[in-house]
């Protein structure tokens, strides 16, 4: 480890809050371009599907049970559970699962 | 009043699922303090985890402000969005508040209230329950994630893709693009992941999300006014 986990705090602290805290401040208007606007609709959805698959099958002890915990949590969120619900579900799964691994 | 009614179930929430984020915090090497203080400052589940796994390779610095970047920058659109909210007649600091607390779900009751202008003091009452639920779940985390056994932590550790599954899938299955946006980035990033293990797992969320939601961008422009 030849960083400081302070200065990596510090770096990732302001540049969330610049991105959380100078658009409500400095935009008065709309941003009017379409392809940025698309662009910034489709971003959380890649960036969190990215970061979902395939670390998710090696999180856990055995990839099999996180394979299941993937499958149930598309299942439970597609037919609308909420939020804490498929994180509660994912970590049955994974429970359950690793019993009988 | 409404904004701490509507904010303690999230609150409740974030304590849990700040809690496995903190055991990731652990494993690469944070203590209790310095999970609480990025906790509170950052308040985002998806940017804190990939800061985390910056911090766990120990890339440059620049490494982690870019990934922070790309992966806070939904809250660009939303923060953008926010600021339509807010009647002219608001009092700056107003604005620098409530941008200090821009979370997803903070983001969904905001944009659920009714009503022409929003009043800053219902994103408050949210974040009474809101920031301490997240920071306090964080350091909770790192200090008790090692007294756990080895398959609560396992179980516990899958809690956050869970949360991600749950704000991704369910607009995967209203809108066609996004669906096909998912699929598309869970088969690169597999692909990757396996075939390019040389590209850091931060590096390799940066370029796919630019080329993936780049590519959909250009080929498939999102329609407005829905959401």
């Amino acid at each position: 480890m030849i960083h400081d986990i302070n200065v990596y705090i510090l770096v990732a602290s302001a540049v969330t809050l610049a991105i959380k805290i100078l658009p409500l401040t400095l935009i008065r208007g709309e941003i009017k371009n379409r392809t940025v606007r698309s662009f910034l609709y489709y971003v959380p959805y890649v960036t969190l599907a990215v970061m979902t698959f395939p670390a998710i099958l090696h999180a856990t002890q055995s990839p099999l049970s996180g394979g299941l915990a993937l499958i149930a949590g598309i299942a439970a969120a597609w037919f609308g559970a909420s939020l804490f619900q498929v994180a509660l579900l994912c970590c049955s799964v994974v429970f359950a699962a690793e019993l009988f691994i | 009043m409404d904004g701490f009614r509507d904010g303690t179930p999230i609150g409740l929430g974030y304590f849990v699922v700040a809690f496995t984020l903190g055991i990731a915090a652990k494993n690469v090497g944070l203590n209790p303090l310095q999970g609480f203080v990025i906790s509170l400052l950052n308040n985002a589940s998806a940017g804190e985890y990939a800061a985390f796994m910056v911090i766990g390779s120990d890339a440059p610095y620049f490494e982690i402000a870019l990934m922070t970047l790309v992966a806070n920058a939904r809250y660009v659109l939303m923060s953008t969005v926010l600021s339509q909210k807010f009647s002219p007649d608001t009092p700056f600091y107003h604005r620098i508040f409530v941008g200090f607390d821009v979370t997803d779900e903070i983001f969904g009751i905001s944009i659920a209230r009714g009503g022409k202008w929003l009043n800053p003091f219902y994103n408050y009452g949210a974040m009474l329950t809101a920031l301490p639920g997240w920071s306090v779940g964080t350091a909770f985390g790192i200090i008790a994630g090692n007294i756990l056994p080895t398959s609560a932590v396992s179980a516990l550790s899958v809690a956050l893709y869970g949360m991600f599954l749950a704000v991704i899938i369910p607009p995967a299955r209203k809108d066609k693009i996004v669906g096909g946006a998912v699929a598309i980035s869970f088969v690169l990033s597999f692909l990757v992941a396996e075939f390019l293990p040389f590209i850091s797992a931060g590096n390799r969320t940066i370029l796919l999300t630019i080329i993936i939601a780049g590519a959909a961008a250009v080929l498939y422009p999102h329609e407005e006014d829905d959401s």
